[in-house]
């Protein structure tokens, strides 16, 4: 199972409480992670990729196993720490604004 | 979520009920006072619309999904170059009066959209967008948002429309061709001031007994129309300025009207610094400041477009929100005011809903 943590905002429009875990069907990707997440909780559509472009909003990054995951391929295999759910899925809100 | 019975003396306040997200507009269904939508905005987290069928008590999350019809093409750019159409947020959201599971969506970049499910999904009525006119449209300060949507209750087909800093619209067909509805408009900032497009429109509105009528904050000038927007003339009359976003009309006298004057448009907080609601029964012209219950020294926060609203009481409220987080009501028409909540984030929008 991968484990996701998502930020707070996203976790209060997904109406979860805790980190989320999804069982992933093939190679593990941010884009496989991101389907999945996504196929579970559909009000996350939209608020982690763009829709037209399927990137990566501007303000998100991802990170895992304590690296910045956010410039990877989406089609790039995640850590294998990631991969085996000793380690999370990081969704996180850019700090920005001032 | 501000609540109170028909006196509108105590006020129960609720929430928040999205904290963290930009609320830019919530407006009930006409056709059902439990159905209300929320236009939910984020910079990290892009747009979410809410929706709620027990009069905001809950609600959950609907369709986000705002596809532009085909190739979306250009408009004008600050710089006078073509830029892509691109969708940022939902400006404003107009459920049906006759139907709640239909809603209209004003977005920007300047597109209107409609719902049939209740939000679920969402398509562009794109006559608008791909109006000859289209490719000339240039964003305001605030970006190119569609930022009124106005139904006429006598007519199904008649829409009306207003965009930052293209104009006012008007469609007779339920929103398939769209044509400006402009003259008598003067913008001094255009290279020819009674051009068919590019007026910095703020807001319309219009009484439900008189649909051919409607009153306009424009950028400056306070407008009127008789003719649904045939034709335009200036009722600013003896304001203290004319430059202004909120405009709203008595929910029982339509020819009694309401503005909040600001100062200039780069200098965007009451005159004198005192705020003041300016009322005039005479359908524009005659103007008088109502100051009763409102700061009348050192007000320095500006009302935004959409947060004005009215109740249909029998004694017709007045609301309104300001940049510095007050939302002030009047249960007399204007007579006099108090603020219901004083230290709320910018308010960006004002609705009522009647609920049984």
């Amino acid at each position: 199972m991968i484990r996701v943590v998502l930020p707070a905002h996203l976790r209060n429009l997904a109406q979860v409480e805790d980190e989320i875990t999804l069982a992933i069907a093939g190679p593990v990707t941010q884009r496989s992670v991101l389907d999945a997440l996504e196929a579970s909780y559909p009000t996350l559509r939209g608020t982690i990729r763009d829709y037209r472009t399927q990137q990566r909003r501007p303000f998100i990054r991802f990170f895992g196993c304590s690296e910045d995951l956010s410039h990877e391929s989406p089609d790039k295999p995640l850590p294998e720490k990631v991969a085996d759910g000793s380690e999370p899925f990081l969704v996180v809100g850019a700090i920005a604004g001032g | 979520m501000l609540s109170a019975d028909g006196k509108r003396k105590d006020w129960t306040v609720d929430g928040p009920h999205f904290a963290g997200w930009e609320i830019y507009h919530v407006k009930g269904s006409p056709a059902d006072p439990e159905t209300i939508y929320a236009s939910q905005s984020s910079g990290w987290f892009g747009q979410v619309v809410q929706r709620s069928s027990d009069g905001g008590r809950t609600w959950n999350a609907v369709g986000n999904q705002f596809p532009y019809d085909g190739i979306p093409g250009t408009h004008q750019w600050y710089d006078g170059k073509p830029h892509p159409w691109e969708f940022k947020r939902v400006w404003h959201l107009e459920p049906s009066l006759d139907d709640p599971e239909t809603v209209y969506a004003g977005v920007e970049d300047a597109a209107l959209f409609r719902s049939a499910d209740g939000g679920k999904t969402w398509s562009e009525l794109s006559g608008l967008r791909n109006h000859d006119t289209g490719p000339r449209w240039q964003p305001g300060a605030g970006g190119m948002c569609l930022h009124t949507i106005v139904l006429d209750p006598s007519d199904p087909k008649r829409i009306f429309v207003a965009i930052s800093a293209a104009g006012a619209f008007r469609s007779d067909d339920a929103g398939s061709t769209w044509k400006p509805v402009t003259r008598g408009l003067t913008s001094n900032f255009l290279p020819d001031p009674t051009a068919e497009v590019g007026h910095c429109v703020h807001r319309i509105a219009m009484h439900r007994s008189r649909p051919d009528t409607l009153f306009m904050q424009k950028h400056w000038d306070v407008m009127r129309t008789d003719d649904a927007g045939e034709s335009w003339r200036e009722v600013s009359g003896n304001l203290p300025t004319d430059f202004g976003f909120v405009i709203d009309v008595h929910a029982h006298e339509p020819e009694t009207v309401y503005v909040v004057p600001i100062k200039s448009d780069s200098e965007h907080f009451p005159p004198e610094g005192k705020l003041r609601v300016f009322r005039s029964r005479t359908g524009g012209n005659e103007w008088e400041a109502l100051t009763s219950g409102l700061p009348q020294e050192n007000c320095y926060v500006n009302v935004l477009r959409d947060a004005m609203a009215v109740d249909s009481l029998d004694s017709c409220g007045i609301y309104f929100g300001t940049t510095g987080g007050q939302v002030y009501g009047s249960a007399d028409a204007g007579n006099t005011w108090a603020p219901i909540v004083r230290d709320l984030p910018a308010v960006l929008s004002v609705e009522v809903q009647t609920l049984a």
